[in-house]
């Protein structure tokens, strides 16, 4: 400490030594017009790693960082950012300046950092610590996002992000309620895509949320928002926004329905996982019937839904037969279950599938009169059946049983002790 | 009644102490009934009541799904393997050897006027307003047993196949009767289990008489004492007749016993076991 002390008493002492050598006497300190330092003077005392405030804090600079930085390859000085030393001051300076004011030459991207999430966090007090320039660029050694070493850099920015939505500890000081979301994208599709091969094509957070401008899902204008899910996501999956832009749930989250599903409805966010793996496949099935309750009753009680459930999607779920992103109600001729194509349809997974064989009802409900007669009747038959029979047995095993152990214990008591009626002479 | 029984006699070689009831061909031809319907039982039973917890762990002893449907075609061939030979028995026994007592008769397992007598008395007796009836070869609930698994066979076989190859079957069925074979599968086979790990069980095994267990399907023998006991009636007419001697025979071999008890009790106990897990699913529904 006390060695940091002399540095800054001999750096003072070498940025005011020219106006001393001038003129002496009390005059010459007023005369002197402040002139702000150049980068080299404020190198004298921050260029030391061990430079710090008088409370401890460190305030060291490392030049050749700053040298390799954006800023520092442009040739802007320090006082350009610390704004407050740009008319000069005493040295040493105040111990606290403000922050460095981005602002001054990067307008727009700071009016757009204001709207976001991380801003109206810290403007309503309730998360102090929300990121802000520094957080996610760094400070001294500022790298453009097309340098592979930068913070922000598409391969990197995943870690950056994950300083904070990675960090349980800060997630739950912060009150962040989406949760470790880094964690979970690291397992997803588009997380292995980037981490583990490398695909420069594949999205990181900025390319769904934006970079400066992130806004809350239930934000309208935000490009998480439900009905702009669909946008966001179509363009990487350009082919797929299409054919979904046709379909019912399409059209409907157009005319801004509140419940028809988006992509992240059945792919989720961050956890989005190939589609033919047999956890999503089985799973994806419920999400169907967050709606389509009837459906999926129906469905349960056949031997798809019964396979289905048990965890197993080698047979027919929701999408196969409905399909998925070009779905369409029925009664449209392009649909995969109007009478027009249901054979093709079934002949998908039971090739030899007939106009007859298509007759079959995947949503049979025994309780539909009026859709299945023959199941309502055949039902209504079988539980007059099994009840008839096991009332009926089950009277007479119990009456069988009473009388059965009441001979038992009457024999007991004539002292003949155990009936040898269930030895077989051994 | 009891004591005079030649049953409490030495046994000596050749000593009377039992009378043969079941054919070597009939209690094999059981015994791999028993096999199939626990296989079938425990494979089919998990797709029923696939929102249970215990239907996925169930599959996954049989190593999943696909395997267990594999099992379940395979009990199932055995099964009709079974059925196919019974009726050849019976076809042989009718047609060959022109034994009409297949169709009526003791022998027979036809439904016959005695049986529906014998119902009302047996049930009388239960509730103590007559005494025990006297019954013959076979009793009505042995017949019930029989013919809930004959008509059991049809129905769950037939849809079974039906939907075991849905495409062949679709050439000559309308494709709405496959939702009525998928209905008619599960709810006959749960009659079906239902009916023997509780009916069957106390009828043949669990009933104070028997308790523990009833030998006789696994060594084809009953004691001259369970004779004259139950089937009164037919020790006189055979008496009668005096054919009784040519049933007449020594106890089974040790094995025999041994390995009757073994696979009757467990055969018992998964049968319990498979109607605890069905109750709870009906019960916690």
């Amino acid at each position: 400490m006390t060695r940091v002390f002399i540095r800054l008493l001999i750096c003072t002492t070498a940025i005011i030594g020219s106006a001393a050598a001038a003129a002496a006497g009390p005059s010459a300190q007023a005369t002197a017009a402040p002139k702000p330092p150049t980068n080299d003077e404020c190198l004298a005392c921050h260029g030391d790693a061990g430079a710090v405030r008088a409370n401890g804090t460190p305030v060291a600079v490392k030049a050749a960082e700053f040298a390799a930085s954006i800023h520092g390859a442009v040739g802007l000085a320090c006082v350009d950012c610390h704004a407050d030393l740009a008319r000069g001051a005493e040295f040493p300076h105040a111990d606290k300046l403000k922050p460095a004011q981005c602002v001054t030459c990067h307008g727009k991207a700071v009016a757009a950092y204001d709207t976001g999430v991380h801003a109206q966090a810290r403007r309503s007090g309730k998360n102090l610590t929300a990121a802000t320039c520094v957080d996610c660029h760094g400070a001294h050694d500022i790298k453009p996002s097309t340098d592979p070493e930068s913070r922000i850099h598409h391969s990197r920015l995943l870690d950056t992000c994950g300083r904070c939505h990675g960090d349980e500890e800060i997630i739950k000081r912060g009150n962040i309620k989406i949760g470790n979301v880094v964690g979970l994208f690291r397992d997803s599709i588009h997380g292995k895509a980037l981490i583990r091969s490398g695909l420069t094509v594949a999205p990181t957070c900025s390319d769904c949320h934006g970079s400066h401008d992130i806004r809350r899902k239930s934000d309208a204008s935000s490009r998480v928002y439900r009905g702009t899910v669909p946008v966001t996501c179509g363009t990487c999956h350009e082919g797929i926004a299409r054919e979904y832009w046709t379909s019912i749930h399409g059209a409907q989250v157009q005319k801004g329905s509140p419940l028809a599903p988006v992509c992240s409805s059945c792919h989720t966010a961050h956890e989005i996982s190939r589609i033919d793996v047999e956890g999503w496949k089985v799973a994806v099935i419920k999400e169907c019937g967050t709606c389509h309750e009837e459906s999926i009753k129906t469905y349960r009680d056949t031997f798809h839904g019964q396979v289905t459930a048990l965890g197993y999607s080698r047979v027919a779920s929701c999408a196969d037969c409905h399909g998925a992103h070009t779905i369409v109600p029925k009664a449209d001729r392009r649909s995969m279950v109007n009478d027009a194509n249901r054979v093709q349809t079934c002949k998908k997974c039971h090739a030899g599938a007939t106009e007859s064989f298509a007759q079959y009802d995947p949503h049979g409900d025994p309780s539909n009169r009026a859709r299945n007669p023959f199941l309502f009747y055949t039902s209504q038959f079988m539980k007059m059946l099994l009840m008839g029979v096991f009332a009926f047995f089950g009277i007479h095993t119990g009456l069988w049983f009473v009388r059965g152990m009441q001979i038992k214990a009457a024999a007991r008591l004539r002292g003949q002790g155990a009936d040898d009626s269930t030895e077989d002479g051994r | 009644m009891t004591s005079s029984t030649p049953a409490s006699a030495a046994s000596a070689p050749m000593t009377v102490t039992h009378y043969r009831r079941f054919e070597r061909t009939d209690r094999l031809l059981h015994g791999f009934l028993m096999f199939s319907f626990l296989g079938l039982a425990f494979t089919g039973m998990p797709l029923l009541f696939s929102h249970e917890l215990w239907a996925a762990s169930l599959a996954r002893i049989f190593g999943g799904f696909y395997a267990a449907g594999i099992i379940h075609r395979f009990c199932a061939i055995v099964m009709i393997t079974v059925f196919v030979i019974h009726l050849s028995r019976i076809v042989q026994r009718l047609f060959i050897r022109r034994d009409l007592g297949v169709l009526w008769g003791p022998a027979s397992m036809v439904p016959q006027p005695r049986d529906f007598f014998e119902l009302i008395a047996h049930m009388r007796w239960f509730v103590g307003l007559g005494p025990q009836p006297r019954f013959e070869h076979f009793t009505y609930w042995e017949k019930f047993d029989y013919w809930a698994v004959f008509w059991g066979m049809g129905i769950i076989g037939g849809s079974g196949l039906v939907l075991w190859f849905p495409e062949l079957f679709a050439h000559v069925l309308p494709g709405w009767l496959f939702n009525v074979a998928m209905l008619i599968h599960g709810e006959e086979a749960l009659l079906a289990v239902g009916f023997i790990f509780t009916i069957h069980f106390f009828n043949g095994h669990l009933r104070p008489e028997k308790f523990p267990m009833d030998s006789v399907i696994f060594t084809g023998r009953v004691t001259v004492h369970e004779m004259l006991e139950e089937r009164q009636d037919e020790y006189a007419r055979l008496a009668k007749l005096g054919r009784i001697d040519e049933l007449a025979s020594a106890a089974a071999p040790r094995w025999v016993y041994t390995l009757g008890r073994s696979v009757g009790a467990v055969a018992v106990i998964l049968g319990l076991i498979m109607v605890g897990l069905i109750l709870f699913a009906l019960l916690t529904k």
